[in-house]
């Protein structure tokens, strides 16, 4: 047999392509020739290979060697190809049954000494095998806890080049092989308790907690003004800790863009991720790092690492304009699509946005603002930073103060009194399942997401509800799209109290919530 | 002479003997011409055939055919038409072989790919 081939899958983005790997051994003197589009890395893969074949005592075979992984029109990069390759060598060359190398996908970088190492993008990889009709595959160990996530397809954890030859039914004797199959260990719980930020931990600030329990129930985007060290930071990080578990389709989703995402943490436990993620880039950050982008392949940014959780902007005037601007898409539409030389990928970017802010450069413009030393025109560019159709995205504008002497004596006392995020993530959980049964004709499933005109439709029959409303939108202090904002919140506001719909309380909690049109104007 | 140039005379020796079994006639041994030396020169039945043959002791530095290099490759193909020239044969059908002669523990393994390059 000098003709064998396997199978190994090139990501683009989060999408896979199974790429069938031919290995031709031809009668001339020995070379090695890789075709088929592949990049700097996977060129490499040659030498890797031929290293540890080697050193795994299956050596190559001393002719010449074609790869060509099809098809050739999908750009192919990193290292995953390797055992793929090897394999499909071994196969040309007879030493391990072709038939059954043919049959399965082979995802894994090879170390000289043979080692199966940690690929990025298992999760996505198995998921395109999946699509593409194949019930086997090998995978590095250090990735098998990942690829176990994909159901409907049987997947061994291999730490060395000799065992998936074994597997393949190479005639090694070797006593280093004698189990196929890896149980994955169990890696203790990530984060000791008393460093998960938790609702409880915060003094006093009713009001904004009670806002952040509503942005996490109706996942309206939310900005905090409020001046350094009121507590901007620490609210927004207990965000995440209201929000209900991820069910198991957002939590595959959102663990594979975690996978592709090659400096992440994550990478190594690999189990699925259930808790919404929290992404808070500095403000220094660029929009490729933002939006996602990356040296000739795509890769995901913050917006897609925070995809069904929060992204955190701190000191949110301090971020370029253009990087602040180019959120406004993905608000809209829920996902990215990032062109680079070598294809187009698709990132999902389903995110609740919540910004932090500072009321002037110098931070002290908040009650009076007899402390604040900004010149007026100083004042203004400063708000300015922050568009306006950035803004209108945003359902939350709350000022934030500082807790003062007496709340925190009263709050270092009763500790038992404040509501734990377990407790308010009950209450979000309830009030998400309210709306979605609610908005069950509908595409939508927060209350974030429902456009004005069907809101408005909703409430027309309760006039006396929303005239609180009507009087503002007729004095002009209140714009159409202040007007549905306010709807929008005074529904989330009455499915946490379990109520079917809004009524005058919430309508003034709603009002409350929407702030000032100018939120970074002292109120 | 080395031990490696017997080696080397004796892998000669046993792939001409292997190529006389084939059938070939040999025509030149450690021909030389300007650019080096071809190892072996046949005549397979009206085709001349042009032989490199390496030969190792063990496979401690690798399969022989693996220093076999493109360089070594282009120096032949020079080779091929100096001797064609020299022998007033330019036009004949030539064709460039390379042999491995194998030898471990007392035993001789002959590999021979034809047509390399």
């Amino acid at each position: 047999m000098s003709l064998a081939k396997s199978y190994a899958v090139s990501l683009m983005g989060l999408a896979g392509t199974l790429i069938e790997v031919e290995a031709e051994i031809s009668s001339n003197l020995p070379s090695f020739v890789l075709i088929g589009l592949p990049d700097a890395s996977l060129s490499e893969a040659k030498d890797r290979v031929r290293a540890a074949s080697h050193n795994s005592g299956l050596s190559m075979p001393a002719r010449r060697v074609t790869i060509n992984l099809s098809p050739a029109s999908v750009p192919k990069h990193g290292a995953s190809f390797d055992l793929a390759i090897a394999l499909s060598i071994m196969a040309a060359g007879g030493l391990v049954r072709s038939e059954s190398v043919a049959k399965w996908v082979h995802l894994g970088e090879l170390g000289l000494d043979g080692t199966v190492r940690q690929i990025p993008g298992v999760l996505p990889a198995l998921l395109g095998a999946k699509i593409a009709g194949f019930k086997h595959a090998v995978v590095p160990l250090a990735n098998l806890a990942e690829a176990q996530l994909v159901d409907g397809i049987t997947v061994v954890g291999a730490s060395h080049l000799r065992q998936v030859a074994k597997l393949h039914g190479a005639e090694i004797q070797s006593d280093e092989c004698t189990s196929e199959v890896h149980v994955p260990k169990q890696s203790a719980s990530q984060t000791t308790p008393f460093l998960i930020p938790d609702i409880s931990d915060v003094i006093g600030q009713e009001e904004a907690i009670q806002a952040l329990t509503v942005a996490a129930a109706g996942g309206h985007h939310l900005l905090m003004v409020g001046p350094p060290g009121a507590g901007k930071t620490m609210l927004a990080e207990r965000l995440p800790t209201l929000l209900p578990d991820l069910p198991l389709r957002e939590a595959l989703e959102t663990t594979a863009v975690y996978s592709i995402a090659t400096n992440r943490v994550a990478l190594n436990s690999g189990s699925l991720i259930t808790r919404p993620p929290f992404e808070a880039p500095h403000h220094s950050a660029s929009v490729s790092s933002l939006v996602g982008g990356g040296m000739g392949f795509p890769r995901p940014g913050h917006i897609s690492l925070a995809n069904h959780g929060v992204l955190f902007l701190d000191e949110a005037p301090e971020f370029q304009k253009p990087v602040l601007e180019s959120l406004r898409q993905p608000l809209e539409s829920g996902e990215v699509i990032i062109n680079r030389s070598a294809g187009t990928a698709r990132f999902p970017a389903r995110f609740q946005l919540v910004l932090a802010a500072n009321p002037c450069p110098c931070g002290r413009l908040s009650g009076k603002g007899q402390r604040c030393v900004c010149s007026q025109s100083q004042k203004l560019s400063y708000a300015a930073r922050l568009s306006g159709p950035l803004l209108d995205r945003v359902d939350i504008r709350l000022a934030i103060t500082p807790a003062n002497p007496a709340q925190m004596a009263i709050g270092n006392q009763s500790q038992v009194e404040r509501k734990t995020s377990a407790l308010a993530r009950v209450e979000v959980a309830n009030a998400r399942l309210a709306a979605a049964e609610r908005l069950s004709q509908t595409p939508w499933f927060i209350n974030a997401q429902v456009p004005g005109p069907y809101l408005r439709n909703q409430l027309k029959t309760q006039p006396a509800i929303t005239s609180q409303l009507d009087r503002a939108l007729d004095r002009g202090v209140m714009s159409m799209r202040g007007y549905d904002r306010c709807l929008r919140l005074a529904w989330t506001s009455a499915d946490l109290a379990g109520r079917t719909s809004p009524t005058l309380e919430d309508i003034s909690m709603a009002i409350y919530l929407r702030g000032s049109e100018n939120p970074m104007e002292p109120r | 002479m080395s031990a490696n140039q017997t080696l080397g005379r004796y892998g000669e020796d046993r792939a001409a003997d292997y190529l006389c079994g084939l059938g070939y006639t040999i025509l030149h041994r450690n021909w030389r011409g300007p650019s080096g030396e071809i190892d072996l020169i046949a005549n397979d039945r009206g085709r001349i055939v042009f032989v490199e043959v390496k030969t190792r002791n063990g496979q401690g530095f690798g399969h022989p055919f693996e220093a076999i290099t493109q360089e070594k490759v282009s120096r032949m193909r020079r080779l091929v038409a100096q001797w064609c020239e020299a022998q007033q044969m330019v036009g004949a059908r030539v064709r460039l072989d390379a042999i491995a002669v194998l030898v471990s523990g007392g035993k001789v393994n002959i590999e021979h790919l034809k047509q390399v390059c």
